[in-house]
């Protein structure tokens, strides 16, 4: 039962697979399958001529001499040359063809997995994890590129070769045809036996690969600690026992693999002689031909047993490359089925119709939406009922009613959550790790949805407004600051993708981040790659706050970053913070209380609930936790 | 390279000679094969008795059954001694990385190193197989098939001269075509991947700005590129197969027609036995030659990482021990003799500069300085993770460089700034310190170190699991634990690189105060952003650009040293009375 149903879905993921491939390249591909059948066939075909050259020429020709058969090999022989010739032909147009098709689709299955991944909501990155979705890129694409470009076309040719020997061999001997099934029984039996016992042990070193990196990464990253604690001999010890297990396993899998071939062949050449003892036993006994036309007249000649035997040879190489398709095909529909997967997930759902325009206002003081920046937005809000629009300031006031919350519905992990920031208020949230400090800015700018309660933006309910509009109106700097591989110029241009040098230049002045790029050598054109693996801490930073800074948005989302950075560079991205601050309303994750001091609201957050709200002087009057946190008497972390 | 490499076989010696002699029967046997196939029909078209063709086929049946075994050996003998080569590769460089020195360590990003102890080592295996069969597989059963070609119709067989040539010469164009197109491909290829991995780990950026259609353009612009390129390649290779299938049927053909026509004009037995094999031997030598090409791009492949793989097999560790190391440290006390110190040799940059510092032993010494000032390159000095540039660091009164590297370090424990964790349980993890510490060790090193509050209160105690990178404990219990570690050594000299930031500061008080009240004779080194931190040592170092400003006490720097006055006023604005007084902790 199980075992059906896996086959099924092996087979489903390949039909689906082959509707994408046809949905692309519908006529490319009907052209391949053209002509690998002409091609399959004129290979086939090389067998009946040889019959029919071993009938009409040198049985003959035994008889009467060369050259009384000299015109009919010559009229035989232009016969092939065209078939062939054929042949060569579609093998070169499917080829190409195929070259071609293999590229794009995979191109196409690259970008649809790629514009799918970015309209995922955050939940499908924070459970999975980032190793698994690249390997949908990487190892999943190359499984699926051996399997379009090759196990496909060779399955096809095979298949084609084997209906038409099929054919050719039942035209030709009933009886020997019957021992090549025999023939073929074994070499399923084979295939399946110890072709599955090489896939089974693939799989176990593959688990044992990804456990060998594991180690491998987690050794490496603490190779300092080991030559500290000249731990060197032990950790080669441990290393040793995975690395042994590796080799088993990697031993088994491939030594199954390489007995497939030999076995396979011999079988073939087992299947030869028998053919040809029976064949012989046959023509001996004078047993009259049986084939799909009839029972003949004649015996079985030793000439049709020859032909015979050459097309039992071809049956057999056929079924090797359809056996020695197996790995590639296992692997390849593992990794489309988990492209389908991905390509399966939900997406970010979005009922919004409030959007965020450029807005003026006029004589009168109304609000008139515009064609060009103006530095000043409106929400645009147009009523279904009547048809009419309104438009409405974007100021940046926020208010939270009663949120509750949870990453799984069966765990909440805030509680009855209120606040209200007032327009170019600061408000900030402390409190230790996990207490839902980076979960309420999560729900403001909608990476998450609220399980009950109101969130109101400007009084618009936040759901009623478009996402992409949403965001653009907060600027967040987040704890990981993710700079992007390019020029810093290009990097502090991502807020705002038509910022002039100028302003990009501007917003660097603003955040601090002016002086140390111009002295890098290459200044604002500096190359960043690897999440600029070339910049410390602080000024990774310090740009991620100028590419806020470009944004400009009205509200501010800054998660500070936790890693400690020198007392200096500290003072740096602090005042780039405060200028950035400046008529913002602004959210602030604080993980140090000296930048919080001038807050309008100082949130404490423990386990989901808020308990402690007030400006900084009222909490450590209160003498409470903050008072604690504040003096150091607990951990912030 | 090669020899390098070749080192790394060791004792898959055996079967990796063995796999090419079983290889060799094999072929042969496989060549000679369709020859008694021929024969076969030849001898029971004259003579059709039973005993015969019984005769025959027992003959061919034997072959068969060698042909199988040797094949099934020599697939057994390859994948051994492939797989036991890569494992060999995997030890050989894990062996040296942990020889490596800090320098060396730093030269290796940890994601590099594991692309070379898998990918790279996945890839050279597979192509070592690749050598010990296929490699020696073709040339022989190309060798092999033409001269039974030959042996059964010399005359025939001479369009084979003309093919092999044709359809070598071919497939190498096309190899040596397309190679440096897919060379490249392969870098843009990598290039577009890691822009994959950005895209995902800053997904947040990407959705906080509504960069969606932004990075989807960008991708598809990348993706068609890497697309052509492709193609380009692909196009040239798509040529061998039609080649290789021109230069067979050509060879059909010419058989077809030429062996009818010699046999007959000479009366010839048996021609369309002749024919069928010749017609075998022909798809066996054009398919080798096919083999070879493919044999070929492998090898292209695994070269970029065979020498990836002996770049890390070939570092050699920038330390070493002397000839006759002392295995003993008298004591605790440090002094650094006009240390000057850079990271590389061409550097520009002077980490250090002539630094002169005299530490007793049992001294606790506070090292305070912005980012970049070397307080972590100083301390390294003393353990000798790195070697001084120029000048001497002498550890109880002897060069560091006169020690024996593991006696040096079991002496001066360090709790590195980046410190970790390793899956294991707590007492596993401890036990690094000292592989034989009892449990009362353990738990007075933890109470020293103010974590054993903490861990008794997890239900497993000592023996809870720390996830990999100690993920499931907070920051400053991660830190406790790894001091508590580096003090179960019994160091005489104790270095914490900013080893309590995380640390609330009553327990940091609490730590120092349990150093000075039960290891007073281990000399302290304590590097922090912390002034409160610092401040009760017996000496505090200021550090600017890699040199040191000035050396005092609290009271001392607090009277003279207006950056430090600067430091103490803007961390201590409450007053640091109250920080003293503080709640219970409670985590």
């Amino acid at each position: 039962m199980n075992k059906t149903e896996k086959k099924g879905g092996t087979l489903a993921i390949l039909g689906r697979l082959l509707k994408y491939m046809f949905r692309f390249y519908k006529w490319e591909l009907a052209a391949v399958i053209i002509c690998i059948t002409i091609n399959a066939i004129a290979a086939i075909s090389s067998s009946i001529f040889l019959e029919i050259i071993v009938d009409e020429v040198i049985y003959p020709g035994i008889e009467s001499g060369w050259d009384a058969v000299k015109g009919t090999m010559l009229n035989i022989g232009l016969i092939m040359a065209g078939v062939f010739a054929l042949g060569v032909i579609c093998s070169f147009v499917y080829n190409r063809i195929m070259a071609y098709v293999t590229q794009g689709f995979l191109k196409h299955m690259r970008l649809e997995m790629f514009n799918k991944m970015q309209s995922l909501p955050i939940r499908y990155f924070d459970t999975n994890t980032h190793g698994d979705i690249m390997s949908t890129y990487t190892n999943d694409i190359d499984a699926l590129r051996q399997l379009v470009s090759q196990s496909l076309p060779q399955m096809y040719y095979s298949t084609v070769a084997l209906i038409t020997l099929l054919f050719s061999m039942l035209q030709s001997s009933i009886w020997l045809f019957l021992v090549v099934i025999v023939g073929c029984v074994a070499m399923l039996f084979v295939t399946k036996a110890v072709g599955g016992k090489s896939a089974k042990f693939f799989i176990r070193q593959q688990r044992s690969m990804g456990k060998t990196e594991g180690f491998v990464e987690e050794m490496m990253n603490g190779q300092k600690v080991i030559k500290v604690f000249c731990h060197e001999e032990q950790s080669k010890r441990d290393f040793d026992k995975i690395n042994a297990q590796l080799f088993k396993d990697s031993e088994n899998a491939n030594k199954y693999a390489n007995v497939l071939m030999p076995t396979i062949n011999n079988i073939g050449h087992v299947l030869y002689v028998l053919v040809a003892i029976v064949g012989g036993l046959l023509v001996l006994a004078g047993v009259h031909n049986l084939s799909i036309t009839g029972l003949e007249a004649e015996a079985i000649k030793m000439g049709a047993i020859v032909a015979f035997l050459n097309m039992s040879r071809q049956f057999t190489i056929n079924i090797g490359q359809l056996s020695m398709q197996l790995n590639s095909i296992v692997m390849g529909t593992a990794g489309a089925k988990r492209m389908f997967e991905l390509l399966d997930q939900e997406s970010e759902t979005d009922e919004g119709y409030v959007t965020l325009v450029n807005a003026e206002t006029d004589e009168k003081g109304n609000i008139r939406e515009s064609a060009t920046r103006t530095g000043k937005w409106a929400w645009r809000h147009p009523h279904k009922a009547d048809g009419t629009v309104t438009y409405q300031e974007l100021k940046g006031d926020i208010q939270l009613f009663d949120v509750d919350f949870g990453y799984v519905p069966e765990k909440i992990v805030l509680h009855d959550v209120s606040l209200y920031a007032k327009p170019g208020q600061k408000i900030a949230f402390v409190g230790a790790t996990g207490a839902g400090k980076t979960t309420i800015t999560n729900l403001i700018n909608r990476f998450y949805d609220i399980a009950d309660g109101k969130i109101r933006y400007d009084g618009i309910n936040i759901n009623k407004i478009k996402k992409a509009d949403l965001r653009r109106s907060l600027g967040m700097v987040l704890q990981d600051t993710n700079l992007f591989t390019g020029t810093i110029m290009d990097n502090i241009r991502y807020g705002k993708l038509d910022a002039s040098d100028d302003e990009c230049v501007a917003a660097a002045k603003l955040a601090n981040a002016h002086d140390f790029i111009t002295r890098l050598p290459e200044g604002y054109n500096t190359m960043l790659t690897g999440d600029g693996a070339n910049l410390s801490q602080g000024q990774k930073q310090l740009l991620s706050i100028a590419r806020a800074a470009v944004a400009n948005a009205p509200v501010l989302i800054l998660d500070e970053a936790t890693s400690s950075i020198d007392t200096r560079t500290e003072a740096l991205v602090q005042q780039g913070m405060d200028h950035l601050m400046e008529g913002r309303t602004v959210f602030v994750i604080a993980h140090r209380l000296s930048t919080i001091q001038n807050s309008d609201a100082i949130m404490v957050l423990d386990h989901g609930r808020i308990i402690e709200r007030g400006s900084h002087d009222q909490l450590i009057a209160q003498k409470g936790v903050y008072y604690q946190l504040y003096t150091g008497a607990f951990e912030l972390e | 390279m090669l020899k390098t490499l070749a080192k790394s076989i060791r004792q898959y010696r055996k079967t990796s000679i063995l796999s090419p002699v079983c290889v060799t029967f094999e072929v042969a046997l496989e060549c000679i094969l369709p020859f008694y196939m021929a024969e076969m029909l030849e001898n029971i078209q004259i003579d059709n008795s039973l005993a015969n063709i019984i005769k025959w086929g027992v003959i061919l049946l034997v072959l068969s059954a060698f042909s199988l075994v040797f094949g099934m050996l020599a697939g057994k003998f390859a994948a051994t001694a492939s797989a036991g080569f890569a494992r060999n590769l995997r030890e050989d460089m894990y062996y040296n990385i942990q020889d490596f020195s800090f320098a060396n360590i730093d030269k290796f990003s940890t994601s590099s190193l594991v692309t070379r102890m898998t990918t790279d080592v996945t890839n050279v295996q597979n192509a070592y197989m690749m050598l010990i069969r296929v490699a020696v597989r073709s040339p022989i059963m190309l060798v092999f098939s033409m001269i039974m070609a030959f042996f059964i119709d010399p005359v025939v067989s001479l369009v084979f001269l003309v093919l092999v040539p044709v359809l070598g010469t071919g497939l190498f164009v096309i190899f040596k075509m397309s190679w440096p197109i897919f060379d490249k491909v392969f870098k843009k290829y990598d290039a577009m991947n890691e822009s994959i991995q950005e895209n995902i780990k800053g997904i947040r950026v990407v959705k906080s700005y509504v960069r969606e259609d932004y990075e989807k353009n960008k991708f598809a612009n990348t993706a068609e590129n890497v697309k052509k390129d492709f193609v380009r390649g692909e196009k040239l290779i798509a040529l061998s197969n039609p080649l290789m299938q021109f230069c067979f049927w050509t060879a059909t053909l010419f058989i077809c027609f030429m062996t009818p026509m010699v046999g007959l004009t000479r009366g010839v037995e048996a021609i369309d036995a002749k024919m069928s094999s010749l017609i075998v031997y022909s798809a066996q030598i054009l398919s080798s030659l096919m083999m070879l090409s493919m044999v070929l791009v492998m090898f292209s492949i695994a070269r970029t990482s065979a020498e990836r793989i002996v770049e890390v097999i070939k570092e050699e560790s920038t330390l070493s021990n002397p000839e006759n190391p002392v295995t003993e440290v008298k004591d605790g006390s440090v002094r650094f003799e006009n240390v000057s110190f850079k990271y590389s040799e061409t550097a520009e940059r002077r980490a250090l500069k002539e630094v002169n510092l005299d530490i007793r032993s049992g001294e606790t010494v506070g090292i305070l300085g912005g980012t970049g000032s070397s307080k972590t390159s100083l301390v390294n000095l003393i353990p000798r993770l790195y070697d001084v540039s120029e000048g001497a660091v002498y550890v109880g009164g002897v060069n560091v460089k006169d020690y024996d590297i593991e006696t040096l370090r079991n002496h001066v424990s360090v709790v590195l700034q980046k410190n970790l964790l390793f899956s294991g349980t707590i007492k596993e993890n401890l036990r690094w310190g000292n592989p034989d510490a009892t449990d009362e060790e353990i738990v007075k090193a933890c109470k020293l170190a103010q974590a054993d509050d903490f861990v008794q209160s997890f239900p497993e105690k000592y023996d809870t699991y720390i996830e990999q990178g100690g993920t499931n404990v907070s920051g400053g219990q991660k830190q406790r634990l790894c001091i508590a570690r580096a003090l179960l050594k019994k160091p005489k000299i104790l270095i914490l690189d900013d080893s309590t930031s995380a640390v609330d500061t009553k327990t940091d008080a609490l730590i120092r105060k349990a150093f000075k009240e039960e290891i007073p004779d281990t000399t302290k080194f304590i590097i922090a952003q912390r002034v409160s931190s610092v401040m009760d040592a017996d000496k505090i170092i200021l550090m600017k650009n890699g040199t040191v400003s000035d050396v005092g006490t609290h009271e001392e720097l607090l009277a003279r040293n207006p950056v430090y006055q600067e430091v103490y006023y803007s961390q201590n604005k409450i007053g640091n009375s109250e920080a003293a007084k503080g709640g219970e902790d409670r985590e």
